[in-house]
């Protein structure tokens, strides 16, 4: 057994957060600012990777330690919610409240976005408060599978490629009918191994016919 | 009746900056802060509340957009402060050497090298590029607030995009001026929907940021707004088609460097009425200067002393 | 000429050179002691406690030496310094019932249990220049006779009104309700009455003092009688979670006022009376009663009245009643503004021109219609 196996193991030991903090929240903020400025291009996330207990991932698990805090209820998908040590780790790292109910939750973090629930059971905002709506972040995420679609909209000078996987049936299709709510609706933050992308409300989607 | 007056350490070697953490605001904060640029971003145009904190310096004063920079700013960051479009106005200074006491971040005056520039009243004459972003000061974010004063209204209008009291404003201005007659703050309409306070640049300004390459963050810290335009997004200036809207146009050249089209300052030089007039963007008019470009007035004593007194703006 | 901005970092540091040198002013003048400040000038203490938000005597008294004994400007300096202190949690409601009281007063009944206890005011002076003060020394203290402190809790006077069912009943959130806390969240519009209570507590003492004074003379009036007034001692206590007990982090020193005032009934509610609140940090009466005036007039909606009184507006009030914010943009206008003023000089070129072109015309017609 490695070291590194069993820290992983062991539920006594909690696994570290970020090594400093303040530059590496502020650089995984700046990827993530990035992405969600320019819909569709990846930006890298380059600091030491976290070492996080499954199913979470190092950049999901940075994303959330930047984001998240006790002022943020978070939703989190049922292949999470089953790991004691991917829950622990999120509250003691973030200390967010998790809620059941997707509809108040700041943030929705999902490490099986194959099984991604509907987009219009996440709050959506409104009219007055858009603001109040969830940011969705999708773990485990190839930015070089799946359908491609087209992206055009602010933060995109003419078109922008994009492709992702794995996502749900419908994705693309709900992200569409999302973009048509705005100013209310999600905003969708997609997390690779070492890369972020982010697909804002904002967005207006093209799907290639296929 | 005891006293409960307890002794205050006195710390008369401790820097009082060094004991605060980079770039001032504790971690909640800039989470809070980054959270609310994310949803600006997200809606460009649409102010989000935000929990401003109280800063070491006055509200009014560039605390939003100083939030709003210490959130974003890292160790690699260069950055350049600008006032009136000059890094050597005094809040300028002082917000400038505030982010070197508390970051320790490189500075610059240089528009080219600055990786975030924050700015009150103007934007740089250099294009900006995509890998830089602007963030701007603003004193009243809510473009409606000088036509309707009560949020409830105003949060009511822009939720149902009802705007007509704006065009109205601007119909009358036409009317009783034959011109709109705002000059500054001009509004915008962002991405199609949302009207904008693009803060209290002169409309001068306003053809830059449609379209532009670089991201705009606007912090609002009393009002505790942020909001923020993406780039390449289609920012388009309140006219109608009989009365297009059209940006201060300047008789003569900069005195200094020669350069047209630019915003210039009017420079009173005695009380006989000799004025001169020269670029609200001192780094753009001294590169100018050093590629060799002479304005009529760059001879002129007056003209002397306005570039030396720049010179030593080395920031210790 | 206004471009000397220009070489801006040098003149900043003389100017704050300077600042230091006239704040300890002539140097044959001993320097003030935080202490002589907490101990001898407490009243401006409680002031810049309560309008900083952060109960320490020897901050405030610090701020105001620093700040030259400009109350907003300490103030200023005790809310950037609180908005960087690690934030542990809440601690339970005061309990003022159980205050170690100083002063007491009605001014609804001419007795009442616990007592009257004047205690130290300015009431009842008077106002005439006391130069044995403006001699170097000590004053001659007077020993004071002191009746014995109540012990034991001394009931507010609502409460004695609420018994008798006379008293619109506050109504207590529920358990588990989150107080609000507009320095955590962005105040928004309708504000509940624990936001508003908050952004009194810390707003200025002048302002609320003229919106109370507009209150009385017509402005939206409301009847009011001093219920009570007490100042005394109150312990804090903080649940700890990870004792599971509330342990005492200390006392503070607190004026709370409670406003009775007469409602004649309404479509909505019965005849009854109605309160006003307020609670300020250390002695501080003037604010404390103008704050509870504040407080009942902004409660309009709850008893179906009418809203025509500008202390009556609550996003008016609560927008405003901030000195900090206040101040910092009243202040900005020293800015330079010269980018804005140059685009209003050449619209005001334009228009004048336009003007005297117009009316040149006009005097041409008259005169050759003449």
């Amino acid at each position: 057994m490695t070291a590194q196996n069993f820290t992983q193991n062991s539920s006594s030991a909690l696994a570290p957060g970020f090594d400093t903090p303040v530059v590496d929240s502020q650089s995984c903020f700046r990827a993530i600012m990035n992405a969600m400025a320019r819909p569709g291009q990846t930006q890298r996330f380059t600091r030491a990777p976290l070492d996080v207990p499954a199913p979470l991932t190092p950049l999901a698990a940075a994303i959330a330690l930047t984001l998240f805090d006790y002022d943020t209820p978070i939703w989190l998908d049922p292949d999470l919610m089953e790991s004691s040590d991917a829950l622990g780790y999120l509250r003691f790292h973030t200390g967010a409240p998790v809620t059941s109910d997707a509809a108040k939750a700041t943030f929705a973090l999902l490490t099986s976005p194959r099984h991604l629930p509907d987009l219009s059971t996440f709050a959506q905002g409104s009219a007055e408060y858009p603001d109040t709506s969830t940011t969705l972040i999708l773990a485990g995420q190839n930015f070089s599978a799946g359908p491609s679609v087209s992206l055009t909209g602010p933060g995109i000078r003419s078109a922008q490629g994009f492709r992702t996987d794995p996502v749900s049936g419908g994705f693309w299709q709900q992200m569409q009918f999302n973009n048509t709510s705005f100013p209310c609706g999600v905003d969708v933050v997609f997390a690779s191994d070492d890369e972020i992308a982010a697909l804002p409300r904002s967005t207006k989607i093209t799907i290639a016919e296929s | 009746m005891t006293s409960s007056v307890r002794t205050v350490e006195a710390a008369p070697d401790q820097s009082t900056e060094s004991q605060y953490n980079f770039a001032y605001l504790d971690e909640q904060t800039k989470r809070m802060i980054r959270r609310a640029i994310l949803k600006g971003i997200a809606i460009p145009g649409y102010q989000v509340p935000f929990a401003s904190r109280e800063m070491p310096m006055p509200y009014g004063w560039g605390t939003g957009g100083v939030q709003v920079t210490a959130a974003i700013l890292g160790q690699e960051d260069t950055l350049k402060v600008i006032d009136q479009g000059s890094d050597d106005t005094t809040n300028a200074v002082s917000i400038r050497s505030f982010f070197e006491k508390t970051a320790g971040v490189k500075t610059t005056t240089a528009t080219a090298d600055a990786s975030i520039i924050q700015t009150r009243h103007r934007i740089p004459e250099a294009s900006l590029r995509e890998d830089q972003i602007i963030v701007f000061q603003v004193p009243i974010p809510e473009p409606l607030r000088f036509l309707e004063p009560r949020e409830t209204e105003t949060r009511t209008m822009h939720a149902l995009k009802e705007y007509g009291l704006m065009h109205v404003k601007l119909y009358e201005d036409i009317a009783r001026n034959g011109r709109i007659a705002t000059t500054y703050a001009y509004p915008v309409e962002v991405n199609d929907r949302y009207v904008m306070d693009p803060s209290p640049t002169p409309k001068f300004d306003n053809p830059k940021i449609d379209e532009m390459a670089a991201l705009q963050l606007y912090g609002a810290g009393r009002e505790k707004r942020i909001y923020a335009i993406p780039p390449f997004t289609k920012v388009k200036s309140l006219d109608f088609d009989d009365h297009p809207f059209e940006v201060q146009k300047f008789e003569r050249p900069c005195g200094l460097c020669g350069a047209a089209n630019v915003y210039l300052d009017e420079v009173i030089l005695d009380d006989k009425g000799g004025r001169m007039f020269v670029c609200s963007d001192t780094d753009y008019c001294e590169e100018r200067r050093e590629a060799g470009h002479l304005g009529d007035m760059a001879a002129d004593p007056a003209a002397v002393s306005l570039t030396t007194s720049t010179a030593g703006q080395d920031a210790s | 000429m206004y471009v000397a901005v220009k070489g801006g970092e040098k003149a900043i540091r003389n100017a704050h050179k300077l600042l230091a040198k006239r704040r300890r002013g002539d140097t044959d003048v001993p320097a003030l002691g935080i202490d002589q400040i907490a101990e001898q000038l407490s009243i401006s203490v409680a002031r810049v406690m309560a309008e900083g938000s952060l109960y320490d005597e020897s901050l405030a008294a610090l701020a105001i030496k620093q700040a030259r004994g400009d109350l907003i400007e300490a103030a200023f300096l005790i809310r950037a310094y609180r908005t960087t202190l690690p934030r542990f949690g809440y601690s339970l409601p005061l309990d003022t019932a159980k205050m170690l009281i100083e002063r007491r007063i009605s001014a609804t009944y001419k007795d009442l249990p616990g007592g009257q206890l004047l205690g130290p005011t300015f009431d009842y002076t008077h106002r005439l220049l006391d130069f044995k003060l403006a001699a170097d020394g000590e004053v001659d203290l007077e020993e004071v006779s002191m009746s014995e402190p109540e012990t034991g809790p001394v009931p507010r006077v609502t409460e004695l009104l609420g018994d008798e069912g006379l008293m619109d009943a506050d109504v207590l959130p529920e358990d588990d309700a989150v107080v609000g806390d507009l320095t955590r969240e962005p105040l928004g519009f309708p504000a509940d009455r624990d936001l508003r209570l908050q952004n009194l507590a810390r707003g200025d003492e002048g302002f609320l003092l003229a919106l109370g004074y507009s209150s009385q003379r017509g402005y939206g009036r409301n009847h009011p009688f001093t219920g009570e007034i007490r100042f005394g001692a109150v312990e804090v206590e903080f649940f700890a979670e990870e004792l599971g007990f509330a342990v005492t982090l200390g006392t503070i020193k607190l004026t709370e006022c409670q406003m009775v005032n007469q409602f004649a009934g309404s479509a909505k509610s019965s005849p009854k009376f109605t309160r006003g609140y307020g609670l300020v940090f250390g002695q501080s009466e003037r604010k404390a009663m103008a704050m509870s005036l504040v407080d009942r007039a902004l409660r309009w909606e709850e008893f179906g009245e009418e809203c025509t009184a500008p202390v009556q507006d609550t996003e008016f009030v609560l927008s405003h009643s901030d000195n900090i914010q206040a101040t910092g943009f009243v202040e900005h206008l020293k800015l330079p503004h010269y980018v804005d003023f140059q685009a209003e000089l050449e619209l005001i070129r334009t228009l004048r021109e336009e003007w005297f072109n117009a009316h040149a015309g006009e005097e041409e017609i008259q005169e050759a219609a003449q």
